[in-house]
């Protein structure tokens, strides 16, 4: 089955008005039992500009946007053309405008959409304190079949300061434009669902990351703002301070990345969050945490690269970074979330994997993600806990404590200042086992396949990668993929199945170290495979050649961002393979 | 007050491990070594209780010559891991060592903001306007026209860097200047500026015999500052940007900013009552 869905799009110039209004509607889906995703896009202002919200709404767990958008509601059409590469209309899409502000451009118009008019301002002029925006909601409320009661308890919940006036005022003209509804072209409607049975959530995937590192156990963080990862800290900063941790801004990157090496060597674990620019920043002392074996976790909330970039805007184009930017041979561990609810778990399990190998673990995750919010099943409580194998005492008193200590495991118990008898200096210099700096060959030698051997020898489970087949089997065909690209990859998969094909989906979520046993195992049967993902350059799709067996046949699929994969878009490519198995 | 008996509780070289320095005979960083071991041996400090923080270059080995818990980071980054440890472990007394080179020019932009921050820590900087470790080039506080680098045969041609002047104007809390020809002097200061809450600067012309060998004449150049300190903030900027940089064995000043500590809302709140605010 494929899922059944509408998808819509609010655009102006209102800046934050646009996404406010994108929010309202969200809440109400949620209130209605829909399962919805929304995600911003905004241009370049500060303030106020040119913004629009995308908006999903199915009776399902929807990870990904369509290919298209059913309807365009247009307050106004300010620079909006600016977004018509992020606004794909089709011959039955609408658009909605308001005749007060002309016709649409025509940008808008390639996929010829059905056009039609709706007076939002002149019919919110007639009520006191009415607004264009509510009358938008209203009309979309008409359009795509939702209650207007689940609308009011949203507005009334996030207007209850303003007071009783301006609920009544908002309602009224939502109520205007939902009646204006019944005169203006179909779209698909929603089925009306009953109250929802299982537990749900509503998050960002900026918040869940911040909620994940919480859960998995840090308690201190210093970081730089930089868009688009600078939600995650302002969820942070008042959120760890309600248990008890703390967050610190840093005078710029090479700051936070050191405070939070430093707190992390006091026995506290620790991490940042950053993007491209700040990564890059903070490349030499991630060298420094491998060398001296203090657990942290970096976040990269991906955007548009290569220097500034496009800053609101995403791409999956770090990869390369994170996996080969390390000066020397410095292993660390790379991870990536798949999705907005996955940034919860995928950080989560960051933190468990850094504290358990002393080791820097870096997680990927990108603007498209972090900054869309998802109604979605509650996440499931996780085990995971950040552990680290401490050293209590000397094992015989007055012996001198061997920090980077030879073990099967690679792990060396870390004494946490403070303990008695225990005392040593962690360095960046390559060393003996007590800590010593060394120059032999000998040391070097055994340092570097200690610090390897902790990551290569480590049990991650089935959390390596997740790996899904459409209902009637994996036959011989496989998606391959990470990060946001999952999303349209598992719709593409389910589209697939429905027209009677077989596939797997394999979406990695341990990129480094690698797991090449692990992946022959999926591609078991596999003779063909597509390898997706949001790359000018293909990195992951190069870093798969160097280091797995891929299939004969095996295409690669990529592009730069900011836009996004439709699920049709990976379906067409899938359909290619097969053609060309025949 | 603490008694006698506590305070003799342990010896200079207790802080000092068997490890043999790496610098050249008659560097000025033995001494500073031997006056931190000594000031800590004075605030009778169990070991364990203190980290040592360093960065990169002659003067940032020192964490792996004491017997202290040491983090030895990348170049000019020391400032930034000493205020993570300080800020996660506030019952540890943390030290940073390290060099011109390191904490004013590669670690300029924090050494602004460990100053403006005022995070408890002292601040132990052997100046020797050279970089020592990379074997004699100009660093931010050699002066314009020393010739002695085959990176600037003409010199810089560049005012140097005024640690104390640009310390005090970010906030520093607590600046001195010692001279590694007077131990007694500078243990005696370190203990000072341990002591004092919030962040302590303290410069010590520290020599280098190998590539500034006419730095040997500091000995009979400084002088102890005829005045004590100030808590006067503009009085010490007066007296900072008027001298010549050889007033030493005193406190500069002492201000009483209260020294920087993060909000701790700490409701004892849990993780349930955070993931309560996604519930539907």
């Amino acid at each position: 089955m494929t899922i059944n869905s509408v998808s819509l799009v609010i655009a102006g110039s209102g800046g934050a008005g646009v996404v406010t209004a994108g929010s309202l509607l969200l809440d109400a889906a949620a209130q209605a039992g829909w399962y919805a995703l929304m995600s911003r896009s905004s241009g370049p202002q500060i303030r106020g500009g040119e913004a629009a919200a995308m908006l999903r709404f199915a009776t399902e767990p929807i990870m990904s946007h369509d290919d298209s958008f059913h309807l365009l509601m247009a307050i106004d059409w300010d620079n909006i053309g600016r977004f018509s590469a992020e606004i794909p209309l089709v011959a039955t899409s609408l658009i909605v405008g308001d005749p007060a502000h002309g016709p649409a451009p025509a940008a808008l118009l390639g996929g010829t959409p059905r056009q039609a008019a709706l007076a939002m301002t002149d019919i919110a002029g007639k009520i006191e304190n009415g607004r264009p925006n509510m009358v938008a909601l209203g009309a979309i409320a008409g359009l795509i079949g939702l209650p207007p009661e689940a609308m009011q308890a949203v507005v009334e919940k996030s207007l209850k300061r303003k007071g009783q006036a301006a609920i009544d005022a908002s309602m009224a003209a939502f109520h205007a434009g939902f009646a204006a509804a019944a005169d203006l072209p179909a779209i698909p409607k929603l089925p009306a669902v009953a109250a929802a049975t299982e537990p749900r959530w509503s998050i960002t995937g900026n918040e869940a990351t911040g909620l994940g590192v919480i859960r998995g156990g840090v308690r201190f963080v210093a970081a730089y703002p930089i868009t688009p990862a600078t939600e995650v800290l302002e969820w942070l900063a008042p959120s760890l301070a309600k248990v008890g941790g703390m967050l610190v801004q840093a005078e710029d990157e090479l700051a936070s990345i050191n405070q939070i090496i430093g707190a992390s060597y006091g026995g506290v674990p620790a991490m940042t969050a950053t993007s491209g620019p700040g990564l890059s920043l903070m490349i030499e002392s991630l060298g420094l945490a491998v060398a001296a074996e203090v657990p942290l976790v970096v976040v990269d909330v991906m955007r548009v690269g290569p220097s500034t970039g496009i800053a609101t805007k995403s791409e999956q184009s770090d990869l390369n970074i994170a996996v080969y930017g390390l000066h020397g041979d410095a292993p660390h561990i790379v991870v990536a979330a798949n999705s907005v609810p996955d940034c919860l778990f995928t950080t989560q399990w960051a933190v468990h994997l850094a504290e358990a190998m002393q080791a820097p673990a870096l997680v990927l995750t990108d603007q498209a993600m972090g900054q869309a919010r998802a109604i979605v099943p509650k996440p499931a409580e996780l085990a995971f806990i950040g552990q680290r194998l401490t050293a209590a005492a000397p094992a015989v008193e007055g012996e001198r404590y061997k920090r980077y200590a030879m073990t099967a495991s690679g792990v060396s118990p870390m004494a946490i200042p403070g303990t008695r008898g225990l005392t040593h200096t962690a360095d960046g210099l390559e060393h003996n086992e007590f800590g010593t700096p060394s120059s032999q060959a000998s040391d070097h030698q055994a340092q570097m396949d200690k610090r390897s051997r902790k990551l290569t020898q480590f049990n991650y489970g089935d959390h390596w990668a997740d790996i899904e087949d459409s209902e009637v089997g994996a036959g011989d065909t496989a998606i391959i993929t990470w990060g946001s690209s999952t999303g349209p990859a598992r719709e593409a998969l389910r589209r697939y199945a429905a027209a009677g094909g077989k596939a797997r989906l394999i979406s990695l979520r341990l990129i480094a170290p690698v797991q090449p046993e692990k992946m022959a195992a999926a591609l078991q049967g596999i003779k063909r495979a597509v390898v997706v993902e949001q790359s000018h350059s293909g990195q992951f799709y190069r870093m798969l050649r160097a280091f797995y067996e891929l299939p004969a046949r095996t295409v690669s699929l990529h592009h730069g961002g900011p836009l996004a994969f439709g699920p049709n878009q990976i379906l067409e490519q899938l359909n290619q393979l097969n053609a060309g198995s025949a | 007050m603490e008694s006698c008996a506590q305070k003799k509780k342990y010896a200079a070289k207790d802080y000092k491990s068997d490890l043999k320095p790496i610098w050249c005979p008659g560097c000025g960083d033995y001494t500073v070594l031997n006056a931190i071991t000594r000031a800590l041996a004075e605030l009778a400090l169990p070991p364990e209780e203190v980290a040592v923080v360093s960065g990169i270059g002659c003067s940032s080995r020192i964490p792996a010559y004491t017997s202290v818990y040491g983090f030895h980071g990348v170049h000019g980054r020391a400032l930034p891991v000493a205020t993570g440890l300080k800020l996660a472990r506030p019952d540890l007394t943390v030290l940073v060592t390290g060099g011109d080179g390191d904490g004013f020019s590669i670690g300029g932009n924090h050494f602004l903001h460990a100053c403006r921050r005022n995070v408890d820590l002292t601040y132990i900087v052997m100046d020797n306007q050279v970089y020592g470790m990379t074997k004699g080039q100009a660093s931010p506080t050699t002066a314009p026209d020393w010739e002695g680098s085959k990176l600037t045969p003409e010199g810089t041609g560049i005012n140097p860097f005024q640690p104390l002047v640009v310390g005090l104007a970010s906030g520093a809390n607590f600046i001195a200047r010692v001279s590694s020809s007077d131990p007694i002097n500078m243990a005696r200061i370190m203990v000072e500026a341990i002591q004092h809450p919030g962040f302590s600067l303290v410069q010590v012309l520290s020599p280098c015999v190998t590539f500034r060998p006419e730095q040997q004449e500091w000995r009979d150049i400084v002088r102890t500052a005829v005045v004590d300190y100030t808590d006067d903030a503009a009085r010490a900027a007066r007296r900072l940007m008027t001298d010549d940089g050889f007033n030493v064995g005193k406190v500069l000043y002492k201000g009483s900013r209260p020294p920087f500590r993060p909000e701790f809302e700490n409701t004892n709140g849990s993780v349930t009552e955070l993931e309560a605010r996604f519930a539907l």
